[in-house]
């Protein structure tokens, strides 16, 4: 056991992992957060449970980052009022993350900054908890409920400044959400973001499926993150029921995880190069990213590898003609892009937009918790795949791209590398991939279990925790998906910018709507 | 210098509209069949709004690849608009959330008559895994008047043109309901 700068017992999920899950008193919260602060750490989810049937209360749940790897923090909490500490304060990123809590629990973060509504708009009533196991899983769409709420935003107030509201459908074909822009003419002097609209009942919705139909729902959190997803939900359920999964199941996580990450990046360039009026850029790239959609469905039957993720392994396998192939389209695109990211940088009218747009410091990154891509991009040195290796990434020596501007061509930069390094690394899977099982049945454990799974998605690190009932049945799932914690930083990095710029910031960070929102 | 290299890419990419015969044929000869009749029913052009009603963003991956290269669907006179009162067609995706409920419904009445509802995706068309609860109405057509419905998680971009031909060419809507 790593000795951590507090009496705390730190016990590790499973042996040699980087995960670490530890009881802790309420009150102590708050003195163990600031050591995690202290030593540069950050906080990455909360989230809260409703034990009582287990004979127990409410419970607060943490996941923080720190030099150890992550650090799961359980919090009983007492009476019939049920509160902790604020985090906030500490942890800024951790407010939309409690008010969440309390819309879904009613547990309260005690003297929270905002007390805002954050999921329930108005769909559900203020004194309704969704995630009580005493609220019906199968409620009505019909129940009554007010038609809307108005939602208190922030004013910005003088002479000559006026208010934007966008959305929450939007211009384009992305997901929908409210931003209230302040301006003063062009200028942003501030932005508000209203989230919650995509909220399905996603945590709710676990409730009671089997072990296999949830990989499938964990897959389904936030679509362009299906394999980041339905690996850390395999992770959970697989620790919590203590299931041994076959080497050649694990790589093959690794490679469509790798797979998605190209995917992702190449469709994200593109849009950076039309947001910028390079259309050519964006033809160039979904070019790319066609060719790799349909290799993907050729081989392994869907375009963006949904479903091939269960509990105990995988549910396809790749042949040598396969790998031939996957190969030499890895060595095609890498050229490819090689060829874009020349014309990228020899653009002056690209170069002139990208660069010191959206700026989110150093500094302020790590105040404000950014994580992922995003914080690579701004000198948040964090990659799970470097520095907390789950295999077959122990086995891969991954390189870590990071940037220090925090601008949009930091972020765009950040993706080149990552796209190389990621056909590097698809192409070292393919090559050292070993035989064996696809797959290995999952017992159910005796009585009740927890587990938590922690994967480097291509947008940033992505936790599921999972707990499994007595029948083998999900109890508690609560997925994370890394946009929680970066979109209080759009926030940021728009300020002083122009508001024909946002759609540029705003596509550099390319963050989730469906996943915070669940 | 970027000119140079951008004219030198595009004479060598060349065009990529119609895919390769050997990469999947099968494929081709149902964009080149969709395309002429697309040109046939309109002879025109179709205005497409894109709804994310609480969609995963699953359906929004296959829209955009629509709107990619390989399927030149502006050169066959298929359009996303801004706006819904620029669009002929509606194209919604995900089980309809209750906090996007309102939305969706103002969306669909701001499209001028006569106009066409497309439901994408499982979850458009049934309310897929996350179905009905307290947070969602489930499938497209338990809020607005749905014509089409594509089923598949997420349906390809071919499936996609198909249900959206398939919409067109069934008439226009005359009235809501």
């Amino acid at each position: 056991m790593p000795k951590h700068p507090d009496d705390l017992a730190l016990t590790p999920q499973t042996e040699g992992g980087f995960v670490w899950r530890s009881r802790l008193e309420p009150g102590r919260l708050t003195a163990f957060a600031r050591i995690i602060q202290d030593e540069g750490g950050q906080l990455l989810a909360l989230w809260g449970a409703d034990d009582r049937h287990l004979g127990r209360n409410f419970t607060v749940h943490v996941a923080f980052l720190s030099s150890v790897g992550l650090i799961w923090t359980t919090s009983e909490l007492d009476g019939d009022q049920p509160a902790y500490p604020d985090l906030a304060h500490i942890f800024p990123q951790a407010d939309r993350m409690q008010r969440a809590a309390f819309d879904l629990l009613g547990i309260r973060a005690q003297d929270g900054v905002d007390g805002r509504a954050w999921l329930r708009h108005a769909a559900w009533v203020e004194d309704a908890f969704p995630l009580r196991k005493d609220f019906p899983a199968r409620a009505a769409c019909r129940s009554p409920r007010p038609e809307t709420e108005p939602y208190p935003f922030i004013r910005v107030e003088g002479e000559g400044v006026h208010e934007i509201a966008v959305g929450p459908i939007h211009a384009a074909t992305i997901e929908p959400g409210h931003f209230r822009f302040s301006v003063i003419g062009d200028r942003i002097l501030r932005l508000e973001e209203r989230l919650g609209y995509t909220h399905k009942g996603t945590e709710k919705r676990f409730e009671g499926l089997d072990l296999a139909t949830g990989a499938k729902l964990a897959g389904r959190v936030s679509g362009d993150s299906h394999t980041a997803f339905a690996w850390a939900y395999c992770m959970a359920v697989e620790t919590a029921t203590a299931c041994s999964v076959p080497d050649r199941a694990i790589w093959l996580r690794a490679l469509f995880l790798e797979m998605e990450r190209v995917a992702n990046h190449l469709g994200d360039l593109g849009f950076l190069g039309n947001d910028v009026a390079l259309t050519f850029g964006f033809v160039q790239f979904w070019r790319l990213k066609e060719d790799w959609m349909r290799l993907s469905a050729r081989l392994f039957g869907h375009r963006y590898l949904f479903d091939m993720l269960l509990p105990g392994g995988v549910a396809t396998d790749i042949d040598a003609r396969g790998k031939a192939d996957l190969d030499a389209l890895c060595k095609r695109i890498a050229g490819e892009v090689q060829t874009l990211r020349h014309i990228y940088d020899e653009h002056t009218g690209l170069q002139d937009r990208f660069a010191n747009t959206g700026i989110v410091a150093p500094d302020m990154a790590a105040r404000l918790g950014l994580t992922g891509l995003a914080g690579r991009a701004s000198s948040q040195a964090w990659d799970a795949r470097v520095q907390f290796p789950c295999a077959p990434y122990d086995r891969l020596d991954v390189n870590m791209a990071l940037q220090k501007s925090g601008d949009v061509l930091a972020r765009a930069e950040v993706r080149f590398t990552e796209v190389f390094e990621s056909l590097r690394l698809i192409r070292l899977l393919l090559e050292q991939l070993p035989a064996g099982a696809l797959h290995a049945p999952c017992t159910q454990a005796a009585g009740v279990c927890e587990g938590l799974g922690w994967v480097e998605g291509w947008r940033g690190p992505v936790i599921v925790a999972v707990r499994i009932d007595a029948d083998g049945r999900l109890d508690r799932v609560h997925p994370h998906d890394p946009s929680w914690q970066n979109w209080p930083l759009v926030e940021v990095g728009v300020l002083g910018n122009i508001v024909p710029d946002f759609p540029l910031i705003n596509k550099s960070f390319n963050l989730s709507y469906s996943g915070p929102d669940l | 210098m970027a000119t140079f290299l951008i004219l030198q890419q595009i004479l060598k990419t060349g065009s990529v509209s119609e895919p390769a015969p050997e990469a999947d044929p099968a494929l081709r000869t149902r964009e080149q069949a969709l395309h002429a009749d697309i040109l046939k029913v309109f002879g025109q052009a179709v205005a497409i709004r894109h709804v994310d009603a609480g969609s995963c963003n699953g359906c929004e991956l296959e829209i955009h690849a629509l709107n990619g290269p390989h399927y030149n669907i502006e050169g066959m006179g298929v359009k996303f608009v801004a706006s819904p009162r620029h669009a002929d067609l509606l194209l919604v995706t995900g089980p309809v959330t209750r906090n996007m409920e309102i939305a969706l419904k103002r969306a669909f009445e701001a499209v001028p008559e006569p106009k066409w509802v497309v439901a994408m995706g499982d979850c458009g068309c049934t309310g897929g895994m996350f179905g009905e609860n307290y947070a969602t109405c489930g499938k497209v057509s338990s809020v607005i008047p749905v014509d089409v419905e594509v089923p598949g998680c997420p349906p390809t971009p071919v499936a996609l043109l198909q249900g959206i031909l398939a919409a067109v060419s069934g008439g226009r809507r005359d009235a809501e309901g």
